[in-house]
């Protein structure tokens, strides 16, 4: 057999795999509705940790944009969360912290928070200043500027930044099983009991959870863009972003 | 033997036979003779040297000739795996053979698989682990005499086509620990004193630990217990879990210095699930076939020294003391006077 | 038991001085002292980042040039790498392994598909930033399309592609600390080898932070080299 057809047949294992699961050698079930136990662990950790990393992180980023301070922390913010990796920072907390799903959220969310705080920022810091000001002109207070017209013109840069860090922390929730929680990662990294087919399964479920992921927030990013915006960022038509700005909205 | 029948007849017609072709023959036939003296000449000295060592410890000695014999030695995923792994890849080398190492690999089987495909060609198995895990053998059929435990684990590597060296005196088996405060808590000594209590306790272990009948499974079935839950954890973070009140019970090492260090008490395995754990050097039959008699030679010459005291001490310097396996093999071979 | 005459020195550990690394601490001096063993996972770990982004690079830059003369191209090679830069790289290392095996082919072939998108998209970006009056004075000169591209489009899209570069980089640095699971070495296998161990862990994902810090550090220097004339504008 060359080595294309045997890849496919590996392949086709592991959807099996996947769907069906087997029974493992001592008598356990691995794969089939055990995936499920495990992907809903995965959707857990990551969920939960985006979750907190936004609460945290949105209102925070629409604040110091609104009011223009702080600006190279919050752009630095992205770079700086680029530079450090994520097996890094989990193996920092297991050293200082332990393991254990608490902690390994904590680790998440920091994780997270960094795309999430630049887009924001820098959404808020695009909307064009005349609006602000006719806004302030109408009445409307500080609070109000920034929910009712700064955030909505900053949402599809948000969404951006939520896309990357959900995108990320899938990613790393694959490596939770080092940091004692049983994620989809557990197939890949304690392959014992799945084989190799459990393995290349547990691959190909945690890609497509991040491309599902990606499709949603996507989708949910251009209902959130007003027309006005969707027009502005055709390619051929649009105004020319500053460098800096078009270099952190990473869409 | 064929090589020379085939030669002589076709001599005999020697008007057909080109001169380059006989040359050709002539030569394979020197080489031949030349490859039978050789190996008449080790065998020769293999009578002299198949000796225990009785009152000194002698020091290993290279051969040219094992030069070009490669073999990759691996080992399993936490430390007294990789010091073994060291040791014996160092001995080896100290013996002239061409040596490599894939220390690190993962767990039993992903240790056997990788030996049975030839990514390694040895690697240092336990007989317990090998009986229970690899060929299935339920517990109350495996011998509670080490040696007779070693004597099943070879006929059945034997099977395979591995060939499992004698093994070291010293036996690391997997236990229940718990430390010292809870021990008095909960007043257990036993494992079987757990039931009843063990549905409120946590257990960690490592994650192969839940497919094996000597670990998770065989407390679950020969004791009958059943835990609040049991968490998978890789191999060296079975003590801070401990440690820091995360876990009740976790599977320790019998040899882990981290036991004495943290104050681990040990229950009592009363109702036998765990075999004797002496390690054996496993190797493929066909490198040992290529390696020659200075490979069983070396591997006792090493395995002799490996006590209990010893291999906890071992483990300590790398566990405790964080050198690295490689530095700690280094040091037991030069301690032990195997190696300069 | 045969008695050996040389015996392995067993040690007391109840000394103060060995308590600092017996208790997993942050333990300068131990640091100190064993600084080598980082120096070949750093090595590694620079050969694979530096192989990555060179090889992904020359792809994604000769896409982007083509894609700038055929537009109609653009949406297509987005899409496929960015499924590329979605997945991520731990599932990547272990799809391809039945097609590339163990080994640090398979960690560059997925770093490299990682960073495709980001160099791709920030080249085409830079070209399209390109101002339409310059392109038509350029034109005005005589040049050729050729011309127009290599002496006034790249050099005007240079800080948009070094901005790319970096950030191509840095990620690569980050996503090689994975690596060792596709059997390819590198500060992550050092990490891993004592994930308790706080000295170990701090040294280890500090190099990596550090040599992440210092590649976009001298990418950036090197585009400040190469384009004087935005050194009067602010970065």
């Amino acid at each position: 057999m060359t080595p294309e057809l045997a890849f496919l047949g590996q392949f086709g294992d592991a959807i099996q795999f996947i769907f069906v699961g087997e029974t493992s050698r001592e008598g356990t079930q691995v794969g089939g509705s055990q995936f499920l136990e495990l992907t809903w662990e995965h959707v857990k950790l990551s969920g939960l940790s985006m979750a907190i990393a936004c609460a945290i992180t949105i209102p925070l980023g629409l604040w110091l944009g609104h009011i223009r301070r702080f600006s190279f922390l919050a752009i630095s913010a992205s770079n700086i969360g680029r530079a450090v990796p994520s097996l890094a920072l989990i193996a920092f907390f297991v050293a200082y912290l332990g393991i254990g799903f608490t902690n390994l959220t904590v680790a998440l969310v920091l994780l997270a928070i960094p795309p999430i705080l630049t887009n924001t920022y820098v959404g808020v810091t695009q909307v064009d200043p005349e609006t602000v000001d006719a806004s302030r002109g109408m009445g409307m207070t500080e609070p109000e500027i920034v929910a009712r017209v700064e955030l909505p013109l900053a949402l599809p840069l948000i969404f951006g930044g939520i896309k990357t860090s959900a995108v990320n922390v899938i990613a790393t929730a694959t490596i939770a099983p080092l940091a004692g929680v049983t994620t989809l990662g557990d197939p890949i990294i304690n392959v014992s009991g799945y084989g190799d087919t459990g393995r290349l399964a547990a691959a190909i479920v945690v890609a497509s959870l991040a491309v599902l992921t990606e499709l949603l927030l996507s989708a949910a990013q251009r209902a959130a863009t007003p027309r006005g915006l969707k027009l502005e960022s055709d390619p051929s038509r649009r105004r020319r972003l500053p460098t800096r700005i078009g270099r952190a909205a990473s869409t | 033997m064929n090589r020379k029948l085939w030669i002589s007849e076709t001599m005999g017609s020697t008007a057909r036979i080109r001169p380059s072709r006989l040359l050709a023959a002539g030569i394979a036939l020197l080489l031949f003779s030349f490859t039978l003296a050789a190996c008449g000449d080790d065998d020769d000295e293999s009578g002299d040297s198949v000796t225990t060592v009785e009152n000194e410890t002698q020091a290993i000695e290279s051969s040219p000739a094992n030069g070009d014999v490669k073999i990759v030695v691996g080992s399993k995923n936490f430390t007294e795996q990789k010091v073994l792994g060291e040791i014996f890849a160092q001995g080896l080398a100290a013996a002239g053979y061409d040596i490599s190492t894939e220390l690190n690999l993962g767990d039993e089987q992903t240790a056997l698989k990788a030996l049975e495909n030839g990514t390694i060609d040895a690697y240092p198995e336990y007989t317990g682990t090998a009986l229970v895990s690899l060929f299935d053998v339920a517990s109350e059929d495996i011998p509670t005499d080490p040696q007779a435990a070693y004597e099943q684990t070879r006929k059945d590597f034997a099977k395979q086509n591995l060939t499992a060296f004698p093994p070291t005196p010293f036996t690391n088996s997997n236990e229940v620990g718990l430390t010292a405060d809870k021990s008095e808590e909960l007043g257990v000594e036993k494992i079987s004193d757990l039931q009843g209590e063990s549905q409120d306790l946590t257990l960690y272990g490592t994650p192969e630990c839940r497919q094996r009948q000597d670990c998770l499974l065989g407390l679950e079935q020969t004791y009958d217990l059943e835990f609040e839950k049991f968490v998978p954890v890789s191999p060296d973070l079975r003590h801070e879990v401990l440690e820091n009140g995360q876990a009740d019970l976790s599977i320790v090492f019998t040899t882990d210095p981290r036991n004495e260090r943290d104050d681990i008490v040990l229950l009592e395995d009363d109702r036998a699930i765990f075999p004797p754990y002496n390690a054996s050097f496993v190797v493929r039959d066909q490198t040992v076939d290529a390696a020659g008699p200075d490979l069983e030679k070396v591997v006792g010459q090493v395995t002799e020294g490996l006590t209990n005291e010893v291999v906890s001490e071992l483990n300590a310097r790398v566990d405790l003391d964080k050198k690295t396996p490689k530095q700690v093999a280094t040091e037991y071979l030069q301690e032990s006077g195997l190696v300069e | 038991m045969p008695e050996l005459l040389a015996q392995v020195q067993l040690q007391d550990r109840s000394t103060s001085e060995a308590s600092c690394i017996a208790d997993n601490g942050f333990c300068p001096s131990w640091i100190a002292d064993n600084l080598d063993r980082y120096v070949d996972p750093f090595v590694q770990h620079v050969f694979l980042t530096l192989a990555s982004v060179a090889v992904g690079f020359a792809i994604a830059f000769a896409l982007a040039l083509v894609a700038h003369r055929h537009r109609w191209l653009i949406a297509p090679i987005v899409q496929v790498t960015g499924i590329m830069y979605t997945l991520p790289s731990i599932a990547v290392f272990f799809l391809l392994l039945p097609l590339t095996g163990r080994g640090n082919l398979t960690a560059i072939v997925a770093l490299v598909a990682y960073s495709l998108l980001i160099i791709f998209r920030n080249v085409t970006a830079g070209l399209d930033n390109v101002p339409d009056e310059t392109k038509d004075a350029g034109r005005g000169m005589g040049l050729t399309d050729r011309q127009l591209l290599w002496r006034v489009e790249l050099p005007l899209a240079l800080p948009e592609i070094m901005a790319g570069l970096r950030i191509a980089t840095t990620t690569t640095v980050g996503l090689a600390t994975l690596a060792f699971f596709a059997g390819a070495g590198g500060l992550g296998e050092q990490i891993f080898a004592d994930i308790n161990f706080k000295s170990n862990v701090v040294v280890a994902g500090g190099l990596a932070i550090v040599l992440a810090a210092l590649l976009d550090g001298l990418i950036l220097l090197a585009q400040r080299a190469i384009t004087p004339w935005t050194r009067a504008r602010t970065a």
